[in-house]
């Protein structure tokens, strides 16, 4: 079993989407996953956001007219086909004044970087 | 055989007839088959290999007027 470990820090569709499809494919095919959420992609976590997000360029815009899976429901997906690990940046967390009853049920405890570093010790890290 | 569960995610792009497929396959029983209807053009190809690397069982894959129908039995 691969251990796979995704940063996702960006606010944009395009990236998001990719960091879900790959966390989602991954954790149903038996890999370990972890997400490591920070920086600008932890607002689309805190409860009750649509995942509207904006755009880098024009495949954004087509995926958002098109049938492709929303990231939210690709990320939650991970989490219950394949035990992946959506963990908040505890760090963004304290800036926004967030606790971890505020995020989406499917999230984990806030996680620091140490933690982090060393559970993806030996695996491969992606960072979206 | 005869009574493959149709699991249809045609107009849906990548990965959502995968994801479709293994929704239904975490819900139905060992030695049950299902059949995946997808219009998305990559699925010929990476849906047999999720298949395969998951170890399942492929028992066909055919396109039909743009229409992927993926065959596969649930093994374990």
């Amino acid at each position: 079993m691969a251990k796979i470990s995704i940063v996702c820090l960006t606010g944009t569709r395009e990236k998001l989407q990719m960091a879900s499809m790959m966390a989602s494919v991954a954790a149903a095919t038996g890999d370990d996953v972890s997400v490591f959420l920070s920086m600008n992609a932890i607002p689309y976590f805190v409860k009750g956001h649509t995942g509207e997000a904006p755009v880098e360029g024009g495949i954004g815009t087509l995926m958002a007219q098109k049938g492709v899976p929303p990231f939210k429901q690709l990320f939650q997906q991970a989490v219950e086909l394949g035990d992946a690990k959506l963990l908040p940046c505890s760090m963004v967390l304290d800036i926004l004044k967030l606790e971890k009853e505020d995020l989406d049920p499917e999230l984990g405890p806030p996680t620091g970087l140490t933690r982090f570093l060393s559970d993806a010790e030996g695996g491969q890290i992606l960072t979206f | 055989m005869s009574d493959s569960k149709i699991v249809d995610a045609r107009d849906t792009f990548c990965p959502g007839p995968l994801m479709e497929l293994i929704t239904h396959m975490k819900q139905c029983s060992v030695g049950d088959t299902l059949e995946l209807l997808s219009t998305d053009e990559g699925s010929g190809a990476d849906v047999p290999e999720w298949v395969n690397k998951v170890g399942h069982e492929i028992l066909s894959n055919e396109k039909i007027d743009g229409v992927w129908h993926i065959k596969i039995r649930k093994a374990k």
